[in-house]
């Protein structure tokens, strides 16, 4: 269902929706042809990570992994900047000192990328603690995989915030369900014994909530409550955003199985490839909000694929930009070690 | 001037600084009880919550640490023992050194993560090394260790006022020692990066750090009844280094003994020794000696320990056998020898 939002708020967060979809789908082909080092699609959970992080506001913050495209362009870093960073050119927005692994942009609210599981834990646990040392009315959100439940960090993190009762936010998008029709609040992992993963959250009396990642209104309503639970003292919150894990996502390095997103899949099925049919017609958060969308009314078929054509336009201005970009001098890689 | 032993010279580091900077906290497990020594004893009745007890969560600890400094603190965080702190490796290494380079310096990390070692006391192999070789080994981190009360006070408050992640390194066997220390906020700094000679010489040169210093002024008096004048540079900042003053040192003696209580195999001899050869090879009149514990975990017996501790006798020695070595200008050279 959808959020109860203004329309154009939707439109919005269609549209951010889209270009992280196609900023993805350009840079795993423009891998094929440039050796960009092992880097993490989010395509699948952008109908997870734009509705929440659009509820954050200036000064708050948010920490991430691997995963992250999706997450600094919902939050409006220049995706020409990304690209550029991941080709490793002077003009990304670490000058090349990142990478995808790294990308972080602090004047968009995200300090860093931590690339060790669990990493980013306690370091956003570190920014909600100074937020209530120096009074400051801002939350700090954790991004995180599943996998980082296996790291002794989180509980470690968990532990600390909910003793501080830090404004923070546990946000755990648990992208490795593999088929809908599972048993409600299963996790069927084999290097995980617990089931549910709340049942990680429950002792430390944190509110602890599973949702479908692709509902948009549950990840809104969940991510609002929050958020203002954050804000007014309440401490810390635990939301377990399940999504299934796009096909293209299953190989150690992403491929475009599926092919690339056709938004006319959303009301002519007719065109939906047989083999991936269950992951464009059911699976696919992006697609389910557009379908959303369009029954309210809130968008036409014209207007959503001219929305998508600019998305598209603007990830191939943004390959573009970076490939023409220079590299940046090798005695850069000698600068701001230190201060 | 004030006499104070070195512990309460610590603790008045940190009284000045956080009165100083509200944004400074302070830190570790039992800090408001004043930690396992008293370094901290009575500041929480001074400064309040700015002092907190943690969980014993390492791990977290540091990361909260790295995350509060990017969000406008000035943390100092205690490691209770610098044995545990490789429970906490990830976050400083892969984060709080690494920060400010992997954004391009659009990030600091103003941080200090005071930590104490050292044989002394039987308290076995965890709870007694020297690790000051592994974090002079990181990019991006500041490590020093100081060896008297000044020092100790001058450069922790240096320490807090970097933008960088610096790790002081304290010694037990030094708490109790006392020294003068000058008065008031600002006249005891000592700045980061410089190293300074205890004793003048002309024979050989004698570099340590920490509670080895003691020591090493001891073997240079034994010496000097044998009409040996050692010079004894205190480096007191291990990373950086203070290359030139060595090598000015050396660039007198020709002969350099360099004595640390941690093991010597891949201990910070190895380095110096390396980097002093590299650059004063033509001065040096005999091999550089590295004066260091033995290739064993400390031992917890008090007979098994005195015997790991590096003690003033290894240090004569080593200062002899660099002495006895015939200079290179008195050797005969490969091709006299041939002819």
């Amino acid at each position: 269902m959808l959020p109860d939002l203004p329309g154009e708020e939707l439109v919005a967060q269609l549209r951010t929706m889209l270009r992280i979809r196609r900023f993805e789908e350009a840079l795993i082909r423009l891998a094929a042809d440039h050796d960009i080092g092992h880097f993490h699609v989010y395509v699948g959970q952008e109908a997870t990570g734009v509705p929440a992080l659009a509820l954050l506001g200036d000064g708050d913050v948010a920490y991430t992994t691997h995963r992250n495209h999706g997450h600094l362009i919902a939050r409006g870093v220049s995706p020409a900047g990304m690209v550029a960073e991941i080709l490793g050119k002077a003009t990304g927005i670490n000058r090349g000192k990142g990478g995808t692994l790294h990308l972080a942009s602090a004047a968009h609210g995200f300090p860093t990328t931590s690339s060790s599981v669990g990493g980013p834990l306690p370091i956003a646990v570190g920014s909600a603690f100074a937020f209530q040392e120096l009074g400051l009315d801002r939350v700090s959100v954790a991004l995180f995989g599943d996998g980082a439940l296996e790291e002794g960090a989180w509980h470690e993190s968990i532990n600390i915030a909910a003793m501080r009762k830090a404004p923070i936010i546990f946000l755990c998008e648990n992208n490795s369900l593999e088929a809908l029709g599972q048993k409600a609040n299963e996790y069927p992992s084999s290097t995980l014994a617990a089931v549910r993963l709340t049942d990680l959250v429950d002792p430390f009396g944190v509110p602890a909530v599973p949702i479908d990642g692709t509902d948009t209104r549950a990840v809104h309503e969940a991510m609002a409550e929050a958020v203002q639970r954050a804000r007014t003292g309440g401490g810390p919150s635990f939301i377990e955003a399940r999504t299934v894990r796009w096909p293209g996502n299953r190989p150690l390095w992403p491929q475009l199985l599926t092919g690339e997103t056709d938004v006319t899949f959303a009301w002519d099925p007719s065109g939906i490839p047989a083999e991936h049919e269950r992951w464009w017609s059911q699976q696919d958060g992006l697609l389910r909000f557009l379908r959303e969308l369009l029954d309210a009314g809130h968008v036409t078929r014209e207007q959503a694929i001219a929305i998508d054509t600019e998305a598209r336009d603007e990830m191939a201005a943004a390959v573009t930009f970076a490939l023409e970009s220079p590299y940046p001098e090798a005695e850069e890689a000698f600068e701001h070690v230190f201060a | 001037m004030s006499t104070l032993r070195y512990i309460d010279a610590i603790r008045t580091a940190l009284d000045i600084e956080l009165r100083r900077d509200p944004s400074v906290v302070a830190l570790g497990e039992d800090v408001t009880y004043g930690g396992p020594f008293g370094a901290t004893k009575g500041l929480a009745d001074t400064y309040g919550t700015r002092i907190k007890d943690t969980p014993i969560s390492e791990a977290t600890v540091m990361g909260l640490t790295v995350g509060a400094a990017l969000s406008g603190l000035r943390p100092v965080m205690e490691v209770m023992y610098i044995d545990f702190i490789t429970l906490a490796m990830d976050q400083l290494v892969n984060h709080g050194a690494k920060l400010r380079y992997m954004t391009d310096g659009l990030l600091q990390v103003p941080m200090v993560i005071r930590a104490q070692g050292g044989a002394r006391g039987s308290m076995g192999a965890h709870h007694s090394q020297s690790l000051e070789a592994w974090f002079a080994h990181v990019p991006g981190l500041t490590v020093v260790a100081p060896s008297t009360p000044a020092d100790a006070q001058g450069l922790l408050q240096s320490a807090i006022r970097s933008d960088d992640p610096v790790l002081y390194l304290e010694h037990r066997g030094l708490y109790w020692q006392k020294g003068e220390v000058p008065d008031g906020d600002d006249a005891a700094l000592v700045p980061i990066g410089r190293a300074i000679v205890r004793r003048a010489g002309s024979d050989v040169t004698i570099a340590s750090w920490s509670h080895m210093m003691g020591a090493a002024l001891a073997a240079a008096d034994q010496l000097a009844a044998d009409g040996i004048e050692a010079e004894v540079i205190d480096l007191r900042s291990l990373l950086p280094l203070d290359l030139d003053a060595l090598l000015g040192s050396v660039g007198r003696t020709g002969r350099l003994v360099i004595a640390h209580e941690a093991v010597t195999q891949g201990g910070l001899g190895a380095e110096i020794a390396a980097q002093v050869q590299e650059r004063a090879w033509a001065e040096l009149a005999a091999p550089i000696a590295r004066v260091g514990a033995p290739f064993v975990p400390p031992p917890f017996a008090p007979e098994l320990e005195r015997a790991f501790v590096p003690d003033v006798d290894a240090i004569v020695a080593a200062a002899r056998r660099v002495l006895d070595t015939p200079s290179r200008a008195a050797r005969p050279s490969p091709q006299s020898v041939e002819a």
